[in-house]
């Protein structure tokens, strides 16, 4: 009953309620709206990072510095193939290593050719990166061993050679001026957060990279070290990896170390921290508007206190409790408030929906923001709504009875 | 039992109203103006009452603390054997709730509320179920002739119609008493007869009816006539009650029946 008299009143002045309603409805909208392209955001950051492969470092050689002039990382081969061993199998912390060696390569099938990063790698590599064949398989430690001449091709690679849904597992291809057995694809992994494209790649055992390629397995390895850490160590296998390689390169403790270690799940962190912060400042700037709406409504309710007076003091003359009153114009307020709340949520979901489907925005909707806004937007009606409400209780009904 | 106080209704051990030595002070500032200056007054089961005064004699005062709206300065008040003049706000809502009507001179209904939904109002505040209330707020509505009105709006009724559906709403919870203020105050002539001999039946019923009016004309439908002045009872005089009878050559008189249940 009290609930249908605050739909009526709300109803009766349909204009006034619906803008009075607006700031919660644009408060909560802009809530739910930010927090699913933060949401989105968040989640293609990861996404990316997590195609790279979970609880990865990758360790690369140092710079090289000829006449002053530094040449970067990766410009001088330090890292040797003990080194690769030693970190295989000296610390607890590293689950896999894996060295990349890395060319361009022309690939030339019989009626096309592409040209493509070739990367020499070990077979853990793919178990490194979490990254599946879609068809065939990796080649194996024998292949390894031998320095087989065999191709795992990303789909990038395959559409470009053989048209898309193609299988070529089995055909032959040539690599520089080697010719090739595939004998896998790599499913398709997409692009990395800074748009380029894991897939137009080819795979090749790292002893054949080093021999057909780059001309033979020297001390140095040409490349860097994929390493796979234990599950949520990458700290400490950072650790353990440069103590180990400084011990190995005799660096005394004053030197700088003639290698560096990336560690990609501190730059994802990193990465989807700055994203949170984004995130929250939008929900800062929308929560203001939640408030400004809660005060819109205690504005509207005390002008409805006012208009109503007679209507007060009626109804307590036929018996309602100053606690009836209260509850009465609460409730009113309290209705108003959830019901911009939820047209609120309807608008947000709406322009996150538009977004993703219209301009392939990514964004994530989540319950618990839905709830806690719409709960938030309760609060804020019970808060504004409190004054108000008490204030009509209080009245005196005689007072009220007369009131013009 | 004061014995001064001759009693119009048989058998009443002791009155339904009874105010001792009520006086009423509103301090407005410096000023304190006693609009009571010590009533007492007994009023019986059944009585119509009517009281008459000139604005400014008391009579609105007498009427709020007798409607339990107000609380006396000083001075003892018993409804229905019950001291009410300490009672805080939410228990006087309860004794009004509960043993008091009201019926107003600009009917005060509700607007763009249907007569039924008006009628059912004080039960709401006594907790009764939805059902039941509209059961009795068809049943009220019937009594005062508006069974064929009861999903019409106050502004689609007219002015006796809209009095009749206060005193509904007035009769709804079977109260003892029914407080009228110039109930006819905003209506013709020959409507004011329909709603006093409303008020007749209801005294006849058992109901007290205790009404303020100006106008002699309406206070001789009454049993007893007390008229204050300065805060004082000036005089208080019983009469032979004339009957309310609406004309003939307009619609037949409202079918007033008696209460279903009536003790």
């Amino acid at each position: 009953m009290t609930f249908r008299v605050a739909v009526r009143a709300i109803v009766r002045n349909g204009l006034r309620s619906f803008l009075t309603t607006l700031g919660i409805i644009i408060g909560v909208g802009a809530v739910i709206a930010m927090m699913a392209i933060g949401a989105g955001a968040k989640a293609r950051v990861e996404q990316a990072f997590a195609a790279m492969g979970t609880d990865l470092l990758i360790l690369l050689p140092g710079s090289s510095s000829a006449s002053g002039v530094r040449g970067g990382f990766g410009s001088q081969p330090t890292l040797t193939w003990d080194d690769l061993a030693a970190i295989r199998t000296e610390l607890p912390m590293v689950k896999n290593a894996s060295p990349q060696l890395r060319s361009n390569q022309p690939i030339v099938s019989e009626d096309q050719n592409w040209t493509t990063s070739v990367y020499g790698v070990a077979t853990e590599y793919f178990d490194i990166r979490s990254w599946p064949m879609s068809s065939g398989a990796i080649f194996t430690d024998a292949d390894i061993d031998s320095s087989a001449k065999v191709v795992v091709l990303g789909q990038t690679v395959v559409d470009k050679l053989y048209g898309a849904n193609a299988n070529p597992v089995g055909q032959m291809v040539r690599i520089g001026v080697n010719p090739f057995r595939i004998v896998g694809v790599a499913n398709r992994k997409g692009q990395s957060s800074s748009g380029t494209d894991y897939d137009d790649a080819a795979f090749i055992p790292f002893t054949t990279h080093a021999h057909k390629i780059q001309g033979g397995l020297g001390k140095y390895m040409n490349g860097q070290v994929y390493i796979q850490t234990q599950p949520g160590m990458t700290t400490r296998a950072q650790a353990d990896v440069t103590g180990l390689m400084r011990d190995r390169h005799k660096i005394p403790p004053s030197g700088d170390d003639d290698f560096s270690i990336r560690n990609l799940s501190e730059i994802a962190s990193s990465q989807a921290e700055s994203t949170d912060t984004i995130t929250t400042l939008l929900a800062c700037v929308a929560l203001v508007s939640l408030v400004v709406g809660g005060i819109g409504i205690m504005n509207i309710m005390l002008v409805s206190v006012t208009e109503r007076t007679r209507e007060i003091g009626v109804r307590m003359a036929l018996g309602a409790k100053p606690m009836n009153i209260l509850s009465q114009f609460l409730i009113e307020a309290l209705t108003l408030s959830i019901t911009g709340g939820l047209i609120g949520v309807a608008s947000g979901v709406g322009v996150a929906l538009l977004l993703t489907v219209k301009y392939q925005w990514p964004t994530l909707l989540q319950p618990e923001v839905i709830v806690v806004s719409v709960g938030f937007s309760a609060f804020v009606g019970v808060v504004f709504g409190l004054y108000p409400a008490w204030k009509a209780s209080q009245l005196d009904p005689i007072d009220a009875l007369r009131y013009e | 039992m004061s014995t001064e106080e001759a009693t119009v209704a048989p058998a009443n051990e002791h009155p339904l109203i009874e105010l001792s030595d009520i006086q009423k002070v509103y301090a407005s500032g410096d000023v304190s103006v006693h609009a009571l200056r010590g009533v007492t007054l007994g009023i019986a089961r059944g009585e119509f009452v009517a009281v008459m005064g000139s604005s400014g004699s008391g009579k609105s005062t007498l009427m709020n603390i007798l409607g339990c709206l107000d609380r006396p300065t000083s001075g003892i008040y018993k409804l229905d054997g019950a001291e009410v003049s300490r009672l805080t706000k939410a228990e006087l809502a309860e004794v009004r709730n509960k043993t008091l009507g009201f019926v107003f001179q600009n009917f005060n209904l509700l607007a763009r509320t249907s007569a039924q939904e008006n009628v059912e109002l004080p039960l709401v505040y006594a907790g009764v179920s939805g059902k039941e209330r509209r059961r009795r707020a068809i049943a009220a509505l019937t009594r005062v002739g508006l069974q064929e009105r009861m999903d019409h709006t106050p502004n689609q009724l007219s002015g006796g119609q809209q009095q009749r559906v206060a005193i509904a709403r007035a009769i709804v919870s079977q109260p003892k008493v029914i407080l009228a203020d110039e109930p006819t105050g905003n209506l013709d002539s020959r409507t004011s007869v329909e709603v006093m001999s409303i008020f007749q039946e209801l005294g006849r019923a058992g109901i007290t009816v205790v009404l303020v009016t100006h106008e002699p004309d309406i206070a001789e439908y009454a049993s007893r006539v007390i008229v204050v002045k300065d805060g004082y009872i000036q005089s208080d005089k019983q009469r032979e009650m004339k009957e309310a009878i609406v004309p003939p050559e307009f619609v037949p008189p409202v079918s007033v029946r008696a209460p279903e249940g009536k003790a």
